[in-house]
């Protein structure tokens, strides 16, 4: 799945949340992702991270990496 | 079965405004004691009690006129004969409806009106459903003394302009019932009657045909007539029905109920069911009349396969069908794994139907790639206002509407959308309700007869938040919020970060007017009679949630109400107009691929559980692939099958380009629907789907009602769309054994807690239910979240507007929306198959005179739109009922394939997509781009079918 892609939609996720502090915004940003991201697309951004993770705004990117025990 | 005649009381029953009830009076009618709310005409009061008063100008749609003179009683102790229908009744008083004096006043009424009527009663198309004729029997007409020399009316034209049904002036009685239902019941004040005294006659508009004049078909003059005069072309050509059944409309949420009436299995004419909850006796042009596609010859009765999409179908039995697709899906799991298939289930179908393929998935795919239509269309208000308030749903019935205040309306068109609820509103508008209209558009709603909307904030596409933070700062800075409600029954929490946030600078209207447009003095109004004026109620549509910020939209409107205490009791709320008819319903049957039925997330391992108990299976925990995400999955080779019920998402989804691509990468696709559709010819195998006519289930409305969808004929191919299913999940090896759609539903009640008291047998005793239905609501619920929220204390949510990334430039300086028009249904399958399309032919692109003179564009010349994602040609109106700077289109026609243009952003929370914003530059044009002419070949080629008697001969 193209890498461009999830980065723009993780963001976005972590701009409705970008006015909360850090901890619970990066927490909320994980669930979300956890709770309707089919794993692939988990894959798919672990991946990308992976590879230097670019594009992806700081916290969304811890968000993303919080993610990756749900992804065995 | 027999024909369903609803009693005629022939006024409406007094309603109290004061929410008190009325008080009782006791009279006597022909010696019978008769008791009855205050305020009840006479006439209604003996029709109580089984008395018939005979009447011409009267029925109880309609408030009453007396005009006819048939109606007159005798009252002791009063002088003259005075009409029953418009004398109330008194206490005490005594009402003779049948003497010597009457008798005789009655038939001379009768006689003059018979004396200029055709007596061709025997070949009337009304014959044996006209109230004239009745009459004259009912008072012992037996000769007319006055013969047909002098002047009269019997030779004048038809007019057989509309569609669907004829006006044949000769037989008009001049009763005014007509003139009186476009104006209560419909609101559009199509109908006048011209010229006096003899020279009197129903007119549409100005001397017009119906076509020509502002009537939009919704037939409520027709129902209202009493004799021939404007009466159905279906029963001029087939004859009057014999029985009917009751039945839901198939076209949107409002969820109509009707009677279709019959003569053995050919349907008559569907009449609006005046103990419909929803519509209360009223239609719109698409549930009255256009259900001709269910017969037209181009509805696919055979299944069929081909290997490569560029083959011609060929017809093939059903079990070979069921067997390609089985031995298909099955491959492609082998080969490319158990997540790799998946499904699409049908917001048009039943709940039954949709919870059966959602089953087919879990149970027997094996994953949970599932996921319906409401994607791309109200999935933000699912998740929004579970977030705020606890439930996916909207608050209020419609009825509640009738005890606003205040009506706001943002991002819908319900005249066109939602036409039923429109009349409703309309009349509660007439009354004095004030209205805000939120939307770029000048809407019908905005400025039509006897409307006029209080303040009307023309946005430009994608500013939605910024006006609902303006709105909610102008609330919070000026002292309006309702304390007490926010102290009581929200999270108060969350509220003050929320007033703390709303009531920063940025937030105010003067800095929403530099991005929205909208003047900060109308927002602030606007807010004020929001706050201020009584109950207040948001009715919103697609122009809320097709947007990248969708979901922040819903969750600011539900911020707003609960704000302002407009939430939990009759006349306020936040309710979603939703556009397909059941696209409620197949949300809450678990049609989502993270959730199960009744918006339990698929993660949660009690439900997980009780359902792998239930269907004796083990589920996978971990949500499946959305819509969008399907077709990106199909590009990198992850996702080869899709079984689609009913959708047609190659001309309903945004960017065809990318799903064409991503079905051309699938290897078996399977379309289950009426019709070869444009998905389908990106499709492998077609199954011939039922229409509602043709299956037992029920759909759920707007109003979360449930409604029950009776069978009224054979299916016409074979099998209801719930067999289909049934058949794939057996070939699969996991069969699933239902005898009748009840027991489905029976199966969902058992596992889903807020419909464990629905059945279809409580739904028939009922005539509808409206969810939660359970221990704790024998009733139902009309009106949600009444004494507390469902999630405990309502909570704030910071919506902070992020402008949508799809940005005017040089390149494409206008912004396109989008949007529905009344005739026409969706991707139009259905109404571009019936009468219909002589009001919307072709898709049209409205644009401002301005913009279009600087582009040198002439009214109804070509124009070609391009956005990033593509271009398509149609024809251009010139209006200002659009703003300088923003075009408008509708998505009814395959030919111009709006969605060609709309682009891949989305949702942040569902990835519904952003239909309603697309930078596009407009430039005139010669005719269809190469897309659209390449596009047709393919769509021509794809509908070659080879029969299976050429097979044979072979
Ligand atoms: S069909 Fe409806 S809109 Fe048209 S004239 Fe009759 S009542 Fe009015
Ligand atoms: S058209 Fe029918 S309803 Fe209208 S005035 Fe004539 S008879 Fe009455
Ligand atoms: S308003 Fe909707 S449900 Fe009612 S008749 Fe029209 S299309 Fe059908
Ligand atoms: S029915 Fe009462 S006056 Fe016509």
């Amino acid at each position: 799945m193209s890498p461009d892609k999830l980065v723009y939609m993780a963001n976005q996720i972590g701009k409705f949340f970008a006015h909360q502090p850090e901890e619970k915004a990066v927490d909320a940003v994980a669930d979300h992702i956890r709770k309707f991201w089919d794993p692939r697309m988990r894959k798919a951004i672990l991946a990308h991270v992976d590879a230097g993770g670019a594009g992806l705004d700081p916290r969304t990117l811890k968000a993303v990496e919080a993610v990756r025990a749900s992804v065995a | 079965m027999s024909l369903i005649k609803e009693i005629d009381y022939g006024t409406p029953a007094p309603k109290s405004e004061a929410q008190v009830p009325l008080k009782q009076v006791t009279l006597t009618i022909d010696g019978y004691a008769v008791t009855v709310p205050e305020g009840t005409s006479i006439m209604r009061a003996a029709m109580d009690t089984g008395i018939q008063v005979p009447k011409l100008c009267a029925t109880d749609s309609l408030e009453s006129f007396g005009s006819c003179r048939v109606c007159l009683v005798e009252i002791e102790g009063r002088n003259g004969t005075p009409a029953s229908c418009t004398t109330p009744v008194a206490p005490g008083i005594v009402v003779h409806t049948q003497t010597e004096r009457l008798k005789s006043i009655r038939r001379g009424v009768l006689e003059l009106y018979i004396s200029d009527h055709p007596l061709d009663c025997l070949t009337c198309a009304a014959n044996g459903d006209c109230e004239l004729q009745d009459m004259a029997g009912a008072v012992g007409l037996r000769d007319v003394r006055y013969g047909y020399q002098g002047e009269n009316h019997l030779n004048q034209a038809k007019d057989e302009s509309n569609p669907y049904f004829t006006y044949d002036p000769s037989k008009c009685i001049v009763c005014s019932r007509c003139v009186r239902a476009c104006e209560e019941v419909q609101g559009t004040f199509a109908l006048t009657i011209e010229g006096r005294g003899f020279g009197s006659a129903v007119s549409a508009g100005m001397g017009e045909a119906f076509l020509d004049s502002e009537c939009v078909s919704c037939g409520a003059c027709v129902q209202a007539c009493p004799t021939a005069t404007l009466m159905e072309k279906s029963v001029i050509e087939i004859g009057q029905p014999e029985h009917s059944v009751v039945t839901t409309c198939a076209y949107c949420g409002v969820g109509c109920s009707f009677k279709a009436e019959m003569r053995g299995n050919e349907l008559v004419r569907m009449v609006p069911y005046k103990d419909g909850g929803a519509n209360e006796g009223h239609s719109c042009v698409k549930g009255r009349f256009a259900w001709g596609y269910a017969t037209h010859k181009e509805r696919i009765l055979k299944p069929m396969i081909r290997e490569k999409i560029s083959d011609p179908w060929r017809e093939v039995s059903w079990d070979e069908a069921i067997g390609r697709v089985a031995s298909e899906f099955r491959r492609i799991q082998t080969t490319y794994g158990q997540s790799s298939i998946g499904g699409i289930t049908s917001s048009r179908c039943t709940n039954e139907e949709a919870y059966l393929v959602q089953k087919l998935v879990r149970a027997v795919f094996g994953n949970n790639n599932v996921d319906t239509c409401a994607r791309v269309c109200h999935s933000p208000t699912g998740f929004g206002l579970s977030k705020t308030f606890g439930t996916s749903a909207g608050t209020q019935d419609f009825k509640s509407i009738d005890q606003t205040d205040v009506i706001m309306v943002i991002g819908a068109n319900p005249t066109d959308a939602h036409p039923v609820f429109a009349s409703r509103m309309k009349k509660r508008l007439r009354k004095g309700a004030r209205l805000i209209v939120v939307d770029p558009r000048r809407t019908d709603l905005v400025k039509s007869p006897h409307i006029k909307a209080d303040h009307h904030l023309p946005l430009l596409p994608g500013t939605n938040v910024s006006v609902i933070n303006a709105l909610a700062h102008v609330i919070v800075t000026e002292g309006l919020v309702d304390e007490n409600f926010v102290r009581e029954r929200c999270d108060w929490e969350t509220f003050q970060d929320w007033a703390q946030f709303v009531a920063q600078p940025e937030n105010s209207p003067e800095a929403s007017e530099a991005v929205s447009g909208v003047p900060a003095e109308t927002i602030r109004a606007a807010a004020r009679l929001f706050a201020t004026g009584g109950n207040g109620a948001i009715y919103y549509g697609l122009g809320v949630t097709e947007h990248s910020q969708g979901t922040t939209m819903v969750m600011g409107m539900a911020n707003l109400a609960m704000a302002t205490g407009n939430i939990g009791r009759r006349g306020v709320g936040v309710n979603p107009l939703r556009g397909q008819n059941n696209v409620q319903g197949s949300c809450d049957m678990g049609s989502f691929p993270h959730e199960l039925s009744g918006y339990r997330h698929i993660s949660d391992a009690t439900t997980r559980a009780l359902f792998e108990t239930a269907w004796g299976v083990s589920l996978d925990k971990e949500p499946g692939l959305r819509i969008p995400n399907m077709f990106d999955a199909a590009m990198d080779g992850s996702f080869r099958g899709l079984y689609v019920q009913g959708e047609d998402i190659v001309q309903s989804d945004p960017d065809t380009h990318h799903v064409t691509s991503g079905l051309s990468a699938m290897e078996c696709v399977v379309v289950q629907d009426l019709f070869l559709n444009e998905t389908s010819n990106y499709a492998h195998v077609f199954l011939p789907g039922a229409t509602f006519l043709e299956k037992d289930g029920t759909f759920t409305n707007a109003e979360r009602r449930i409604n029950l969808v009776r069978k009224v004929m054979p299916p016409k191919q074979g099998k209801g769309d719930w067999e289909i299913t049934l058949d794939i999940a057996k070939a699969m090896g996991v069969p699933m054994h239902y005898d009748h759609p009840s027991e489905i539903m029976d199966e969902i009640a058992r596992l889903t807690p807020t419909f464990h008291g629905v059945s279809f047998k409580r739904i028939d005793e009922m005539g509808s239910i409206q969810w939660p239905c359970n221990e704790k609501a024998p009733e139902g619920t009309p009106i949600m979240h009444v004494g507390g929220f469902v999630r405990g204390k309502g909570a704030f949510m910071i919506t902070e507007y992020v402008p949508t990334d799809e940005k005017v430039g040089p390149r494409f300086p206008l912004l396109l929306t989008t949007g529905r028009i009344l005739s026409q249904y969706n991707v139009g399958a259905q109404t571009r198959r019936t009468g219909n399309v002589v009001w919307h032919p072709e898709d049209i692109l409205e644009i401002h005179p301005h913009d279009a003179e600087q582009r040198g564009i002439r009214e109804g010349d070509w124009v070609r739109i391009q956005s990033r994602a593509g271009a398509t040609a149609l024809h251009a109106r010139l209006t200002d009922r659009v703003a300088p700077g923003v075009v408008y289109t509708t998505f009814h026609h395959p030919d111009t394939q709006a969605n060609v243009i709309t682009t891949d952003y989305s949702d942040w929370a569902t990835n519904c997509p952003e239909y309603k914003v697309t930078a596009v530059q407009i430039s005139p044009s010669n005719g269809p781009t190469e897309w659209q002419n390449e596009y047709r070949e393919h769509s021509d080629q794809s509908r070659r079918i080879i029969p299976l008697s050429v097979q044979a001969a072979e």
